[in-house]
């Protein structure tokens, strides 16, 4: 089976479509960076609270909001997740996420929608408070199978891997564990625990010293990567070979973090992960390309560069089609069943193959041309950047 | 050829075994399932187990502030051994490490130097303005103090930590910002109780109470009593409630202690004798002892100047009472304990005051029902993108495909195997690593593979064509490695936590593809060939 063979496509005839495309997607981006939903920092960088919270039944936004209103979280943002889940995030900004008393504003919540304490008795969905110690000496307290220390411990486990294993962290009521532990056991947790309505799944609190200091850390790792290239690429081809990569390289970053402006979407330090990896997917295009390109010049003395970097795009185009339709292929189904923890990250990746592939065909390969081109019209030589290879080192080893 | 062959067929598989015994473990033989196995022998982050990431900021001036608050001692009592007059000697607020001594006359200027040289070393004299002298603390003294601050936190952390049995526990220097700490607790049962197990200081203090240990309503009232002018050195302190009030008073201290936090040597739980309440048991080093002996001489009742003792726990009065007696080097607290928070405290007394105050400055904690529902949907992912990616493979490049799929299943074998034997930390954004290693990891193979066709249309045989094709793609693979590897290592630098995991689940993936789509699939293309003979078909 074969998709693409013998192509002979004009890649570069096409640079104009290419050119406005690009600049289309970058100035959107850069206008919604700008002037619309500026550049959405999640609470890894910005600083802030965020929890989230599942709910037994589907949670009633207009409640909670009036909830939490009353415990004086005026400004709390609430966005339910993927329907059906019952799942909700809780959103405080850094006025209502005090440094001194970090875990403050996450206590609110959790103290506002706990609408209907028992006093005397612990909530078992509270997973920051009740875990496998506390339902285990609630047993030895009460010890109602008169059983040996270790069976209780089993019960202990049984229950918490009832609630988080198998029902996502939250019990709907007691009655829900008959049959998980003897009727004597039951009676005894009922007399330690009761069920709220809610459990926390997860709470993320940072302060705004550390997200400060994460912003600039993760400004430096992508800074840092796109300089690693370039030296790379200048030792091992041509100094416009690695300005050309990097340039392109940076466009596509530029567009994905258009991409989450746009769509309004935070960026967290897993998505900034994932904008490091399609740097270093999309600098891999490029270089086949380049790659293939450095190969040609040698053998195709008479033709021009434009010539010659057609038939190289054409000549890889097949493994570029196949690889970028694979990596895609997995990254898609990161995305679809990833869960909500990886939603960003893949949502980054998804965009960010397609723009990688295209930007080391669309502009990496026209900008060497075009400098060569305008080299060559300025010195009025028409030599093409050759990339040396003895002196430089040309790696072979057989295998 | 053969025999070449055969050698690189025996490396191959000894390799492959020696990865699925680092994947699998032990284990692996003793019957029990797949899955436990494996289970056992990778470690799970905290995204995926549940547990919770702190990064804790600690409060280093406080050390230095102590450390000035008792070379202020010092310099008063040789100031006055010396005879000199002074107005006042205390550390300046915002800068604990300047203690001013104000109004000394000019002539004792050299008995100023001679006592900073011979009883404070570490400290720089300079004269300031209007007759006073300024102690600065030299700077190499004050890094290494606020840098043992940092590490004695580090070890109260670790020995808290350790007592509360939480398992593979990391504490450390956080790199990212100055005296910050990072814990990282995963599987931890109950977060809510040991963050603040960890946070509080257990920071003893015996100070004087003043006002025989006047509790006053408000700090206004504190004040008023002294016509708005609190007596030299003293602060006001709030103080824990008493047993049936709703609000602790206020109570005037002395600004410094007479005995503090790293004077305590041991602690128990009691009971008092009579009552049976809750008590803590304390005791002092020797040299402590010496100190606390003199003071209370000087107070018990009966004496010249009879005062109360403030027991001060983080900065809160616990109890103001008076001295019945001279005591030396042990003592109690009676402050409305239940059995369990007399216990806790006890611990903590034990284990070490920290030096100085901790902040929170981060909190992640992740349940551990998410934790739960992240490996289904990783692996779920995980399954999903390795099965679309082997069929395809299959389909597009028939017999070559086989190849690429061999390679591709060991490489993530290879992965598991490394992960295993490393003990390094497998993180959600870690199995996304993997699944992407799965898709760039195919790439090495297409790339060989369309050489080889490209070679095939030339029309060159089939040995001449794998020759070629692994020949000629090989330099570019080495490219594309090379550059996602510095990507991967610089997340690996500076990235945190399951970023971090992330990084290095690519770039060990990257490397055993070098391994499997370069040599391990050429063994097999040859394996085939010289089978088949070189001249003939080749399915790809």
């Amino acid at each position: 089976m074969e998709f693409f063979r013998n192509t002979n496509i004009d890649f570069l005839g096409k640079k104009w479509y290419f050119l406005s495309f690009s600049l289309i997607f970058s100035v959107a981006g850069i206008l919604s960076m700008l002037f619309w939903h500026g550049v959405p920092l999640g609470v890894d960088f910005r600083g802030g609270t965020l929890v989230y919270v599942k709910f037994v039944n589907t949670p009633n936004l207009p409640a909670i909001r009036a909830d939490l209103d009353k415990a004086g979280l005026h400004n709390a943002v609430i966005q339910s997740l993927e329907a059906g889940s019952n799942e909700v995030v809780i959103k405080l900004d850094l006025k209502e996420t005090s440094e001194a008393d970090l875990s403050k504003g996450k206590n609110q919540i959790i103290n506002a929608l706990e609408t209907n304490p028992i006093p005397g008795k612990e909530n078992i969905n509270n997973s920051d408070r009740i875990g496998f110690t506390a339902v285990r000496d609630a047993l030895l307290a009460a010890d109602p199978l008169h059983a040996e220390p270790a069976e209780y411990e089993r019960q202990a486990r049984r229950v918490l891997d009832f609630r988080d294993k198998e029902h996502s962290g939250v019990i709907k009521s007691m009655d829900d564990l008959k049959g998980v532990v003897p009727d004597a056991v039951l009676n005894a947790l009922k007399q330690a625990f009761y069920t709220s309505d809610f459990g926390v799944r997860s709470a993320d609190i940072v302060g705004p010293q550390v997200g400060g200091q994460l912003k600039q850390q993760a400004t430096l790792a992508v800074l840092f990567s796109l300089i690693a290239m370039l030296v790379y690429l200048w030792f091992r081809f041509e100094m416009i070979y690695g300005v050309a990569a990097v340039v392109a390289v940076f466009h596509d970053t530029l567009i994905t973090v258009g991409a989450f402006s746009l769509t309004n979407q935070e960026i967290t330090l897993t998505v900034i992960a994932a904008i490091l990896t399609l740097v270093g997917y999309s600098m891999n295009d490029t270089i086949v390309v380049f790659d293939r390109i450095r190969e040609n010049v040698k053998l195709m003395r008479r033709e021009s560069l434009a010539e010659i970097v057609n038939k190289s795009i054409n000549q890889t185009l097949s493994r570029t089609i196949l690889t970028s339709g694979l990596t895609f292929l997995t990254v898609l189904s990161l995305y679809l069943f990833g869960g909500e923890v990886l939603h960003g990250f893949s949502f980054a990746l998804v965009v960010g193959i397609i723009i990688g592939t295209y930007s080391s065909i669309a502009v990496a390969a026209p900008m060497l041309v075009a400098y060569t081109e305008w080299r060559s019209k300025s010195s009025g030589r028409g030599a093409i950047p050759l990339p040396t290879q003895g002196a430089k080192g040309k790696v072979r080893v057989k295998v | 050829m053969q025999k070449n062959l055969l050698l690189k067929t025996g490396i191959i598989v000894a390799f492959l075994l020696i990865c699925v015994y680092g994947m699998l473990g032990p284990k692996l033989f003793s019957g029990a399932g797949f899955k436990a196995a494996l289970l056992d022998r990778i470690h799970l982050g905290l995204d995926l187990k549940g547990g919770t990431h702190l990064i804790l900021q600690v409060m280093v001036n406080e050390a230095v502030g102590a450390q000035s608050d008792h070379a202020t001692e010092i310099l008063k009592d040789e100031l006055q051994k010396a005879k000199v007059n002074y107005a006042d000697v205390g550390k300046l607020d915002n800068q604990p490490e300047k203690i001013v001594i104000k109004g000394v006359s000019l002539d004792a200027s050299s008995t100023v130097r001679g006592i900073v040289s011979d009883r404070l070393p570490e400290y720089d004299v300079a004269a300031g303005p209007e007759n006073s002298w300024i102690l600065t603390m030299k700077p190499q003294q004050l890094a290494d103090l606020k840098d043992r601050t940092l590490e004695q936190s580090i070890e109260a952390i670790r020995t808290r930590v350790d007592t509360l049995g939480v398992s593979e526990p990391l504490i450390q220097k956080n790199g990212l910002g100055d005296n910050q700490i990072l814990v990282q607790l995963p599987g931890v049962d109950d977060p809510g109780r040991v963050k603040e197990i960890i946070q509080s200081t257990a920071r003893l203090e015996l100070r004087e109470a003043l006002d025989h240990g006047q509790s006053y309503p408000t700090e206004a009232a504190a004040l008023q009593a002294h016509q708005g002018i609190l007596p030299p050195n003293t602060v006001v302190m709030p103080s824990k409630p008493r047993r049936g009030e709703q609000e602790g008073g206020f109570i005037i201290v002395s600004r410094i202690p007479v005995v503090s936090g790293t004077d305590i040597s041991g602690a128990e739980p009691d009971k008092k004798p009579d009552t049976n309440e809750p008590i803590v048991d304390f005791y002092l080093t020797a040299a402590a002892g010496k100190k606390f002996a003199t003071f209370t001489a000087a107070h018990s009742e009966g004496s010249a100047d009879p005062s109360n003792l403030a027991i001060v726990l983080d900065n809160r009065v616990i109890t103001a009472p008076s001295i019945k007696s001279q005591i030396s080097d042990r003592g109690n607290i009676e402050g409305g304990f239940t059995e369990e928070s007399a216990k806790d405290l006890a611990m903590l007394l034990r284990s070490g005051a920290l030096p100085a105050s901790l902040h929170y400055l981060t909190e992640r904690t992740v349940g551990p029902s998410l934790g739960a529902d992240s490996i289904k949907a990783g692996v779920k992912a995980a399954i999903a993108g390795m099965t679309a990616v082997l069929i395809f493979m299959l389909i597009y490049y028939r017999g070559a495909g086989v190849n690429a799929d061999l390679a591709l299943i060991l490489n993530l074998v290879i992965l598991l195997g490394f992960m295993g034997f490393s003990g390094a930390v497998l993180t959600l954004p870690g199995i996304a690593g993997v699944i992407l290693t799965i898709g760039m990891g195919v790439d090495s193979n297409v790339l060989i593979f369309e050489r080889i066709r490209e070679e095939r249309r030339n029309g060159k045989g089939a040995g001449a064509a794998v020759d070629q094709g692994f020949d000629k793609a090989w330099t570019t693979i080495l490219d594309t490695h090379v550059t996602t590897l510095v990507s991967a290592a610089i997340l690996v630098a500076v990235g945190v936590g399951p970023v971090r995991g992330f990084g290095v689940t690519l770039i060990i993936g990257l490397l055993a593809n070098l391994f499997t789509a370069v040599f391990v699939s050429r063994v097999i293309f040859d394996a085939v060939l010289s089978r088949k003979g070189r001249g003939e078909a080749l399915s790809i």
